[in-house]
């Protein structure tokens, strides 16, 4: 019965994200294509710090760095996915980099360094104005054209942005379900444990923060065609704030987190512009409460609830019970 | 030479103020184990609190910087601590770290939706004549800046080393489960550190909002380098968030006037990056004590 | 399991969010940056906006038509102003008033273009104008026109052989400081210090340390308010002697507010200025501003008044809701005090959507600004 409710499920979802922008404004079709490309964004950090447990406060940056490769490489005169591959590539091999101090540093530590990171990308964009355009930026780059699918109309860009987001998830999928997913998972449970049962910690670490930079490089590949202008204020720490609340809001450690966190964070503000000047105000207090009462996100609400409604498992007291993939 | 000196006194007043933020900021990481990404809003909030005072209940100067003090320590104090920190810290860092994040940004919309958007003038609370050194100005501001920070560490250190509550918080933080077995209270202790931190950073609001001006934006920069202030100097003392403060404060002016003013801000991320790498403890700090 | 199915209803409410609409009323889009770093800026021009609209509808309307201002925030954000500007058109907006930081402007005025929607903007990047948007309209002149107007100045009346220049990192300043750097090698001036600092900065004391040893016989001052308030004060703290010019913010009634003495003798080119207040109607605004709001206007809030009433007054010109009439209208078009009294000073757009007024050089003199000169429309 499950195994073919999920399916089915997963089938409805996709029914919905194709059926989502028919007879909406271009407005509504805008904000659905950056929940999308967020998504991806979250799910690069999900990766990161919902399975291998390393914190990351540096997404925006890789974002700006796939954003800028694709950006230079189109105006150019690359064809997009041409563009995207060198892109992918960069913030691959920079991630891994970072991921260096994450063998030495954890936790709080490991926050700041990345955060640095971030800003010291800001100001490297900002400054070097004769590649990135410095403070003004880059501006024009065109949207991919496939002959006979062009994505210059904003309904054709959604559905070239969830066409990416589907595969994507589906290499997510296949990377958290492969050994390797497993090795991450071990990491964050316990690493000396997982070191001693043969696991490579050093790899595995290094990997999570690679793959997790990647997917950032591909949102922010993403937004370049998309908004058609980028500038460093639209990659500075605060946007890597938001990509680790949507993961958190979203409940990391799971595999659709990323999607419902990105959708809330990205919505709820739209869906309090009616107060006004209150809203930020309003929309961070409610991260607040959230936060009080279900720290393990949304999708930790309904495992709190079915276990009141339909009872829990019986479990052994003394092994802690973390959110796995189902 | 009277350029090198101007800027290394101007400096060394900025960067007593940073260490004044960073020092609540390691109190409050010791009791806690709390990074409060809304430190530099902490900061910003109460010079509003004694506009208020002054504009809205009509106080005196004095008046309105005891109000705010005791409006500080009360929010920023004993309400973050209970309301924010104790129900979060137990479902761990992130957790506490984004809401503290969402803290901030709901400090500086409040401060905007309330107060207004616009920068607001602050009045001095010490004479600001210029004084001459060699060639140098400085006011007298400035030197209280440095002097007060002094003035801070030294009674802070005394306090923890030499009082009967002090040493119980440092226990407190060292070892909370055999302190709690002592008879230390050490609920009340961790309470004192969020009272504390809420109370030096009026005391920082209060001397550098003249000179900054009360914006609801103004935390953004300076939370920022209070952490790499304390984590440079070293998490776990006092006189390391002192040294971290008036290092970065020195440096940074250093950077922008004889190496690249575009580039300054870089300068205090590199070094945070290099001593987290290299040295995790701080330039002052010992690997394994832990005191308060 | 089920949590697919709150997937799911969160995009069903996603897509249930539609807009209602009236069809008895003109929607004019107000989009700025009410919150993040651009909000001082981005408030002025909402109410500046809202004084405005309350007299048109005062007045009748537009074309009968009472005028609704939807507010819409970019956060200061680019891509989040592209994405309101979109989401005002859908909402039926016939014209659209903002935004103000150039970046967020260039984003966002490209889907205006495709709408062919109307957009008063209170930019003042050159490049706006240079993009070959018909659509697109200045509220103030912009850095290119503005910046070269204080260049007699420097050359004439302070005779300046060297210069030094402190400006605010960020699109506004480096816009200024470019055009200003490209002005003073024009005519052979040099530029001896050249010194930015960063947005929101508080520390100036390098800053002020720099050009006080650089040796320049005036300094050209380009930074937003706070920043400008804040190194005026570092700069009478070190005693800069030369004189400090810059081009609008300098002699703001905020800017004296928040410096205090310090802000005494600093110069600046202003266009439009609530100081000018011997023109009858800034007075008049001014006066209304300040029972409205309780705080002076800056010039944001002038530019936005100006805006909205351009928006009226082209509108009823045309006859008609139409964009792409209005922006055919607004090319060479100059709307004179004496018959569009709300304009406050004659202002005439060329075929681009730059704009050109009168302008005054403004002194601050025992903590007033004090108008010495007016620099004609060029």
């Amino acid at each position: 019965m499950r195994s073919l409710l999920r399916p089915f499920l997963i089938a409805l979802l996709l029914l919905a994200a194709i059926v989502a922008p028919i007879g909406q404004g271009n407005y509504i079709t805008y904000v659905l294509t950056s929940w999308l490309i967020f998504s991806i964004a979250s799910m690069g950090l999900n990766l990161t710090l919902g399975y291998a447990g390393q914190i990351s406060l540096a997404q925006a940056s890789f974002m700006a760095i796939g954003a800028y490769t694709t950006a230079l490489l189109t105006l150019a005169g690359w064809h997009w996915m041409a563009a995207l591959v060198p892109a992918l590539l960069l913030c691959f091999v920079i991630g891994l980099v970072l991921g260096y101090p994450a063998l030495r540093v954890k936790g709080h530590f490991l926050a700041f360094v990345t955060l640095a990171f971030n800003t010291l990308v800001f100001l490297v964009l900002r400054n070097e104005d004769w590649l990135t355009g410095g403070n003004y930026g880059l501006v024009g780059m065109p949207r991919p054209d496939f002959g006979f699918f062009s994505t210059m109309k904003q309904h054709n860009f959604y559905y070239f942005t969830l066409a990416i987001t589907i595969v994507a998830a589906a290499i997510m999928w296949w990377i958290v379900r492969s050994p390797w997913g497993r090795a991450f998972k071990a990491l964050r449970e316990n690493p000396i444990r997982a070191e001693s049962l043969g696991v490579d910690t050093r790899r595995i670490t290094l990997l999570a923060f690679a793959i997790g930079s990647a997917y950032g490089g591909l949102a922010g590949a993403l937004v370049t065609p998309l908004v058609q202008f980028i500038e460093p204020g639209s990659f500075a720490v605060a946007h890597s704030f938001r990509i680790l609340l949507m993961v958190v809001v979203g409940g990391a450690g799971f595999f659709f987190g990323p999607f419902l966190g990105a959708g809330v964070v990205i919505l709820l503000p739209e869906m309090l512009r009616f107060t006004e000047g209150y809203y930020l105000i309003i929309y961070a207090a409610l991260v607040i409460l959230m936060l009080v009462f279900t720290p393990k996100g949304l999708i930790g609400v309904w495992d709190l609830l079915r276990n009141r409604l339909f009872g829990k498992a019986q479990i052994r007291a003394d092994v802690k019970q973390e959110p796995t993939l189902k | 030479m009277s350029q090198f000196l101007q800027v290394l006194l101007s400096g060394l007043a900025t960067g007593s103020i940073y260490a004044l933020v960073a020092i609540g900021f390691t109190l409050v990481w010791q009791a806690a184990q709390t990074v409060n990404f809304a430190q530099g809003e902490f900061v910003m909030v109460p010079a509003f609190f004694v506009l208020v005072g002054m504009h809205v209940l009509g106080f005196p100067l004095a008046l309105a910087v005891g109000f705010a003090l005791l409006a500080s320590i009360v929010v920023l104090g004993f309400v973050f601590k209970k309301l924010i920190v104790e129900p979060i810290l137990p479902s761990g860092g992130i957790s506490l770290i984004i809401a503290t994040m969402a803290l901030g940004i709901l400090l500086r919309e409040s401060v905007k939706e309330f107060y207004g958007a616009e920068a607001q003038p602050f009045p001095p609370l010490f004479p600001t004549d210029p004084i001459h050194v060699f060639g140098a100005v400085v006011s007298m501001q400035d030197l209280l800046n440095l002097v007060i920070s002094l003035g801070v560490v030294i009674l802070l250190t005394l306090f923890l080393n030499r009082t009967r509550t002090g040493r119980s918080m440092q226990a407190a933080a060292q070892n909370p489960a055999v302190a709690e077995i002592l008879g230390v209270d050490v609920k009340r202790m961790i309470m004192y550190a969020f009272l504390i931190n809420a109370a030096l950073a009026a005391l920082a609001s209060f001397l550098i909002t003249p000179v900054y001006l009360a914006k609801f934006s103004n935390g953004e920069t300076l939370g920022l380098v209070a952490f790499i202030a304390a984590i440079v100097g070293g998490f776990n003392q006092i006189r390391g968030a002192l040294v971290g403060g008036l290092l970065i404060g020195v440096l940074d002016n250093f950077v922008a006037t004889y190496i690249t003013a575009e580039y300054r801000a870089a300068l205090p991320l590199i070094l945070l990056i290099v001593i987290i790498l290299l040295r995790p403890q701080g330039i002052m700090g010992t690997s394994e004590g832990r005191a308060v | 399991m089920n949590r697919k199915i709150l997937l799911a209803l969160s995009t069903a409410l996603l897509m249930g969010v539609s807009s209602v609409q009236a069809q008895d009323v003109a929607k004019i889009a107000m989009v700025a940056e009410l919150s993040g770093a651009g909000a001082p800026a981005g408030t002025n021009w909402r109410d500046g906006i809202k004084i405005a609209i309350e007299e048109i509808n005062a007045d009748g309307g537009i074309l009968g038509k009472q005028v609704e201002l939807p507010e819409y925030d970019t956060q200061t954000d680019p891509q989040v102003s592209r994405a309101m500007v979109q989401k005002a058109i859908d909402d039926g907006a016939f014209a659209i008033l903002g935004t103000i930081y150039s970046g967020s402007t260039l984003v966002n005025m490209l889907v205006a273009q495709q709408s062919e929607i109307p957009q008063f903007v209170g930019s003042e990047a050159p490049t706006i104008v240079q993009k070959g948007n018909p659509f697109v309209f200045r509220t103030s002149s912009g850095a290119q026109k503005g910046v070269p107007a204080l260049v007699p100045y420097f050359t004439d009346t302070l005779k300046a052989q060297k210069v030094g220049i402190a400006w605010v990192n960020n699109e506004f300043g480096k816009g200024g400081r470019d055009v200003f750097a490209a002005e003073m090698e024009k005519i052979g001036i040099e530029v001896i210090a050249d010194v930015p600092s960063e947005q929101g900065a508080t520390d100036y004391a390098s800053d002020v340390a720099k050009l006080k040893d650089s040796g320049a016989d005036a300094v050209f001052v380009y930074m937003n308010q706070e920043e400008a308030a804040r190194f005026l004060i570092e700069a009478k703290k070190q005693g800069l002697s030369m004189p400090l010019v810059g081009e609008v913010t300098l002699t703001e009634a905020k800017v004296i507010e928040l410096a205090g003495g310090a802000a005494e003798n600093a110069i600046a080119h202003v266009g439009v200025t609530a100081t000018a207040t011997e023109i009858p109607g800034i007075a008049e605004f001014n006066e209304k501003f300040v029972a409205q709001f309780k705080r002076n206007p800056t010039h944001d809030a002038i530019k936005g008044y100006i805006g909205a009433w351009a928006t009226k007054y082209v509108t009823e010109k045309v006859g008609e809701f139409d964009g792409a009439k209005f922006a055919d209208a607004m090319k060479n078009l100059c709307l004179p005090v004496a018959e569009y009294p709300r304009m406050l000073l004659d202002t005439c757009w060329d075929e681009t959507g730059e704009m050109s007024r009168p302008s005054f050089m403004v002194q601050v003199k025992d903590g007033a600004p004090v108008v010495i000169g007016t620099v004609p429309a060029n």
